[in-house]
């Protein structure tokens, strides 16, 4: 599990979003297995990235077994039937974010942090090694960010899925991530959050006239 | 899931209902012909008087199937637009053919009086001024499509094709301005809507689009589905945004554009019959949907017609105000007794 972190503006969600196609990239190359992405069809790449993304989806009035199914599109036939393996898979995404109780449920009656799992749960269920995910704790409170992001660490140490994502929990994902990439202006750093920590790499993230990084306990002081 | 059972049994009572609806509407007409005649005429058998058969096989029936023809293809095309543009406003008139249709017919009509006779744009007839609002309607989406290749927003789509009607309207209000009374008239007839002017071969070539419409909009279910997540979560799924969509506003064009263009601007259909069927079916499925607003669609425009036939026999009500006159309280009931709008 990787963490993107940086301040606002730096680029962090255009950076997710360009890797995962969304948008298009400005400059530069991406290689997935060493192919370019741009000639992965999005077929393909569907098999092989699946995305959450901030925007709200458009229709809440799908079931959250409806939604979750459509991340099987990729591997469906051309009107979407699915297998007795499809349904497997859908099944198993939503026993994996346990929301088996809810599955018959619109989307319009789940909260936030409900919804945000369903969104996990269809990418799960889209099959791909590589999730990314824009801000996946946004709109939650601490508790269920520290829950999302904590299943996000399950799923990624269980099923040896790469799990990227933005966010802006730079605390809590110091504890709970593998690597932390940090976005910088002129200059970007990669590594175990003990190593970045060791190497002051969070010290100048913000100006230190108003925010501090402890090193000591990872966490940010506020200057009075 | 266990969810295809139920939909079954609606889709036959459906189907029930469309064929009822079908009968009870080649009963009534103008002239008044006993419903056992009704039934030999089409079943082949000699009737009563000679010009019954005539009347059921040369009127009414094509009538009908011209009802069921225009009712499904504008409700299938009302349902494309709403999904394509995820606005439940979007009808399949969103993208200026109804203007487009309206401004072919109106330079047919009225457009030789504006340039003072100079042009003549030949006789006004049932078969030009469909040739004519075809032309205008495949003009104005032939615009939009050219727009659409250069933006990638969907939205900016939407507000083009709002601002293209704006456009025709305001081409057609200019020429209504010159025109002569006579020639006002024939127009605001032809935007009234009728179902009954078409021959065999007419309908025909109206089945004909109309199936071309509905083989290109149930290959697109797939992408239909994923768009109710939203463009970017369709494209991660695997989903050619740009052919999709050019594939929708082809689908869109042929259904809507030939139903307009032999029957008329038909009001309301459109917009309504989906999100009718989306309160009754209660779901997003285009699996289910597509189907269902199709036999709806049919079904609502044959009780428009029958309504529009039956009170002053002699007479023939503008089939354009009744669809929105029974329409418009349907759906109204219908957000009100859910309190909540299904989309």
């Amino acid at each position: 599990m990787a963490a993107i972190i940086g301040v606002n503006g730096i680029g962090k969600s255009t950076l997710l979003r360009t890797l995962g196609k969304v948008q298009p990239k400005l400059y530069g190359k991406i290689l997935l297995n060493k192919t370019p992405l741009e000639k992965l069809s999005h077929l393909k790449l569907a098999t092989e990235i699946s995305v959450v993304l901030t925007e709200p989806i458009a229709s809440k009035n799908l079931t959250v077994w409806e939604l979750v199914s459509l991340g099987r599109q990729p591997y469906t036939n051309w009107i979407g039937t699915l297998s007795e393996v499809d349904k497997e898979k859908v099944n198993a995404a939503i026993k994996m974010v346990d929301l088996t109780s809810l599955k018959l449920k619109k989307c319009y009656e789940l909260s936030d942090g409900q919804l945000q799992k369903v969104m996990i749960a269809r990418a799960l269920a889209q099959d791909t090694s590589i999730i990314l995910m824009d801000e996946p704790t946004s709109h939650l409170d601490l508790y269920h960010k520290v829950q999302i992001l904590k299943l996000l660490q399950d799923i990624a140490h269980k099923t040896r899925k790469t799990i990227l994502f933005t966010t802006h929990e730079i605390e809590i994902a110091i504890q709970l991530c593998d690597k932390m990439l940090i976005l910088e202006k002129g200059k970007s750093a990669f590594g175990e959050p003990c190593e970045l920590i060791e190497n002051k790499n969070f010290d100048n993230l913000f100006p230190s006239d108003t925010i501090t990084f402890d090193g000591n306990t990872g966490a940010f002081r506020v200057n009075r | 899931m266990p969810q295809s059972k139920p939909y079954s049994l609606y889709f036959i009572l459906l189907i029930v209902v469309l064929l009822t609806c079908f009968l009870v509407n080649i009963s009534f007409g103008s002239v008044s012909i006993p419903f056992t005649e009704v039934v030999h005429a089409i079943l082949g058998k000699a009737t009563e008087k000679a010009s019954w058969a005539y009347i059921i096989w040369d009127y009414r029936i094509p009538k009908s199937l011209t009802a069921i023809l225009v009712g499904s293809g504008l409700a299938l095309s009302g349902l494309l637009m709403q999904t394509l543009f995820r606005n439940p406003l979007a009808g399949p008139f969103v993208l200026g053919i109804s203007s487009g249709a309206s401004l072919g017919a109106a330079i047919l009509i009225m457009g030789a009086s504006l340039f003072n006779g100079i042009f003549t744009f030949g006789i006004v007839n049932d078969i030009s001024l469909a040739l004519a609002s075809s032309i205008g309607s495949f003009i104005v989406l032939l615009a939009v499509m050219v727009v659409a290749s250069k933006i990638k927003d969907t939205m900016a789509l939407l507000i083009i094709g709002l601002m293209f009607g704006s456009l025709t309207a305001a081409v057609v209000s200019v020429l209504s301005y010159f025109s002569t009374a006579e020639k006002l008239q024939q127009y605001i007839y032809w935007s009234f809507g009728s179902l009954g002017n078409l021959s065999w071969q007419q309908l025909l070539l109206l089945f004909i689009i109309t199936v071309i419409g509905l083989t290109i909009s149930i290959l697109s279910i797939k992408p239909l589905n994923s768009l109710l997540l939203g463009e970017n979560y369709a494209r991660s799924m695997g989903v050619n945004i740009k052919r999709s969509r050019y594939s929708i506003i082809i689908a869109t064009g042929l259904l809507a554009g030939g139903a307009t263009a032999f029957a008329g601007p038909i009001a309301f259909i459109g917009l309504a019959v989906p999100h009718l069927t989306r309160q009754i079916f209660n779901t997003t499925d285009h699996r289910i949907l597509l189907p269902a607003v199709m036999v709806y669609g049919a079904i609502l425009m044959l009780i428009c017609d029958t309504i529009a036939q039956w009170p002053a026999s002699a007479n023939v009500l503008p089939i354009n105000a009744i669809t929105s006159i029974i329409g418009a309280p349907i759906v109204i009931w219908l957000l009100v007794r859910k309190r909540k709008m299904v989309f």
